[in-house]
């Protein structure tokens, strides 16, 4: 066990360490730079320029800040320079048997990180790891005590890597402790000196404060374009294996694993847009109605009671919905049009429970707390004068609402439609269950089709084999898919905002 | 104020168009308008005087039940239009209010052309035969709004894109479309400059010669210039009524004096 504990105190590696002691020093600087600037201003807090707490926090938060900073981006940076220095020591020869230099260094990390976890739970010493051969000693099995399985047996060659990128690892790791620990006190050291009654703490943290706002937003921007451009890369090598007028202007949805595939977009785009289309035309009336009839007719009792019910509708997680199309709608549409004889209508139109009608229908009332809740809102922004104006013409209620109200809240109900169809066409578990797994371009709805998400599904399940275009084809649906939402949404977004001020 | 010709201004008819008796308003428990009675006539501008909250307004609204549109608002006693009780079942509150025009206190043009505001209660009650008779009752409405000449070259311009006291005249013209027989007013020139003021007073005095007008002004200055008679209101109580020359130079109340000379309200 004494091996165990050389790896770090209380079971952290150095990184948990280096974290630990900045938020020790952070806390230390809080309550040196307070008493510092208490004492410099004699004991009156009335002197200072701030409250004596924000001198704390500017303390800790120029500790901390930089610090961390560093070892953020320390920590994922690292790897790749280690990886990038061992390279070397792998020879062509065991790159070769058909694999790419990314196993062969994953397996090398596997067996570095093997051999820490066999130190750490006492298996091996530390001298042992480092002295470790491949041909004396079955590494294999000793790992597989600890729990790490390696997938063969391990390579001389492969072990003298491992065995770098673990003193390369190690020593890097104590660098990066280093300039940790030695930014953490150069900040408290400047935090500390600037402790003085005359400085603006205040302003400081607000500074401090204004960067998190800022950190916060561009990394959520930035997140988007990342995952814009993770999928534009797989795209771009999707169309570098597969000809893009197939996948624009094919008719045929066929993917075979052995490759000579059809991999056309249009018979998913059409299940997708016709499925949509059934939801709106199920979700829009019936959403606008409730809106209406809840903010222009229901008293306020029944409104506070209605509203949050419509909403929890829209809370229900649309698995659960998919399931309700799957055991409930579709069934019961077989019941009506199809069955033959034994059917309600006598009818053979149907013969499956999945069907873009089911889809199309349960996804609509999905829709409808969405609509009706956006239609809402909308319609209550009407100004009350409008209203008044209209009664006091000697309108009534339904011809106040048919020919002022709604024609002055039309741009926003309008906006809600588009943000509902691309929610109906972004969604997924609906359709998984409730419409079928058939790609086809038909007018039937009583048909099985299927949708540009469900394929996405398909073809990312299972074994997949990430250079095969039947895969990467996902990635170009995903993309197709996220330009088809993005552009709705902004047509949206801008309908609202060009009409919207309009009644102020 | 000061003009002591206003005791001469001659009452062009007589004969009552309004009748309140014993009106009583209540919002939930608040007791809005205690027990008033007036008599409103025909072809005459009557000014609401009085201090914010003191029911005017709400007593206006009686008159075209638009105070039904409020769920908690409830009204007792009785308001005769040309005899007839417009609280009584018989009586649509629809179809009072296409007789009993109202003119709020922001301008509220709908959101669609000028024509169509205009057109928008003869459309709702059928009172054209065709596009042209159309044409003709909404030149005649923007006509007696004082209007006509502003907007005659763009009429199918949104009636939004015009001026305060242009919206405000757009909003009487289409008062007066649906041919009302009273119009209220409720402080029709409180969201306007002195400008666009000077003009809807003008009008109101034209509008007179057609209709009973019943104005809420908060400025005794505009009740001085545009009424013949004057009521005024303090805590839901009428407290006086009668010409307006004798009002503003002779109170009989001593609250209507310690108003109107600025000592209350």
């Amino acid at each position: 066990m004494n091996a165990a504990q050389s790896s770090g105190v209380f079971g952290l590696g150095p990184t948990g360490l280096v974290v630990l002691a900045v938020i020790v020093l952070a806390a230390a600087g809080f309550v040196l730079a307070r008493a510092r600037a208490m004492a410099s201003a004699g004991g009156d807090a009335r002197r200072l320029h701030s409250l004596p707490n924000y001198y704390g926090y500017n303390a800790a938060m120029m500790i901390a800040v930089p610090a961390l900073g560093v070892l953020v981006i320390w920590l994922l940076a690292q790897p790749a320079l280690v990886q990038n220095a061992v390279l070397d020591l792998i020879p062509q020869r065991a790159i070769a048997e058909g694999s790419s230099i990314n196993l062969v260094m994953s397996d090398v990390r596997r067996l570095a990180e093997g051999l820490d976890v066999a130190v750490a739970a006492g298996a091996l010493s530390a001298d042992e790891a480092a002295d470790i051969v491949a041909t004396g000693t079955d590494i294999r099995a000793v790992l597989g005590n600890v729990g790490v399985a390696l997938g063969s047996d391990v390579d001389p060659e492969i072990l003298a890597a491992a065995q770098e990128y673990r003193s390369l690892s190690r020593l890097w790791s104590w660098v990066m402790v280093a300039v940790v620990l030695s930014l953490a006190l150069a900040g408290m050291a400047i935090a500390l000196r600037s402790a003085r009654a005359g400085f603006r703490a205040r302003n400081a943290v607000e500074r401090g404060v204004l960067w998190l706002l800022i950190l916060a937003a561009s990394l959520a921007i930035l997140t988007t374009v990342g995952i814009v451009l993770s999928m534009l890369f797989e795209t771009v090598n999707f169309f570098s294996l597969h000809p893009w007028q197939d996948f624009f202007l094919g008719t045929t949805w066929a993917p075979n694993f052995r490759g000579n595939s059809e991999l056309s977009i249009l018979p998913l785009l059409w299940g997708t847009l016709y499925i949509a289309f059934i939801a709106l035309v199920v979700a829009v009336p019936i959403g606008l109605f409730a809106a209406i009839y809840l903010s222009e007719y229901a008293g306020p009792r029944l409104r506070s009671v209605a509203k949050p019910l419509l909403e929890i509708l829209a809370g229900i997680p649309t698995i659960v919905y998919g399931l309700f199309a799957l055991l409930t709608v579709g069934p019961a549409l077989v019941t009506l049009f199809g069955r033959g004889e034994e059917g309600l209508l006598g009818l053979t139109w149907m013969t499956g429970a999945t069907s873009v009608l089911t889809a199309g229908l349960v996804m609509g009332i999905m829709l409808i707390p969405f609509v009706s809740s956006l239609s809402d809102d909308i319609i209550n922004a009407v100004p009350q004068s409008l209203r008044d104006g209209s009664f006091g013409l000697g309108a009534t209620h339904s011809e106040t609402i048919r020919q002022v109200v709604l024609p002055a809240a039309l741009p926003g109900i309008v906006g809600a439609v588009l943000l509902a169809a691309s929610r109906a066409i972004g969604e997924t578990m609906i359709v998984v269950l409730g419409a079928g797994a058939i790609a086809k371009i038909s007018a039937n709805p009583l048909e099985a089709m299927t949708t540009i998400t469900t394929r996405i599904v398909s073809q990312l399940t299972g074994d997949t084999d990430f250079a095969s275009p039947e895969t990467l084809v996902a990635f170009a649906l995903g993309l197709t898919l996220f330009v088809l939402t993005l552009g709705l949404n902004v047509l949206a977004l801008y309908i609202v905002r060009t009409y919207r001020e309009q009644y102020e | 104020m000061n003009d002591m010709r206003l005791s001469e201004r001659a009452v062009d008819a007589q004969n009552i168009k309004i009748a309140a008796r014993n009106v009583q308003v209540y919002y939930g428990d608040n007791h809005a308008i205690k027990d008033v009675s007036v008599d409103i006539e025909d072809k005459t501008v009557t000014a609401f005087i009085g201090p914010s909250g003191c029911g005017k307004s709400t007593f206006l609204r009686c008159i075209n039940r638009m105070n039904d549109t409020i769920d908690i608002c409830r009204v007792e006693g009785d308001i005769l239009i040309d005899g007839e009780d417009i609280y009584d079942r018989e009586v649509d509150p629809v179809q009072l209010r296409a007789k009993v025009g109202m003119v709020f206190q922001k301008p509220n043009p709908f959101p669609k052309s000028i024509y169509d505001n205009v057109a928008y209660g003869p459309r709702i009650h059928g009172l054209s035969r065709g596009k042209s008779d159309l044409d003709d009752i909404v030149e005649r409405a923007l006509r007696r709004a004082a209007i006509w000449d502003e907007v005659k070259d763009r009429l199918s311009a949104p009636g939004t894109g015009l001026s305060g006291g242009q919206q405000q005249r757009l909003c009487i013209a289409r008062a007066v479309a649906t041919e009302p027989e009273v119009l209220l007013m409720d402080e029709p020139c409180s969201a306007l400059d002195p400008i666009a003021t000077a003009q809807v007073e003008e009008l109101i005095d034209e509008l007179r010669q057609n209709y009973s007008v019943v104005i809420v002004t908060h400025s005794m200055q505009q009740a001085a210039r545009v009424s013949q008679k004057t009521a005024f209101f303090h805590l839901g109580h009428l407290v006086e009524y009668g010409e307006t020359g004798h009002i503003f130079t002779n109170p009989e109340d001593p609250r209507t004096e310690s108003y109107i000379t600025g000592r209350i309200g």
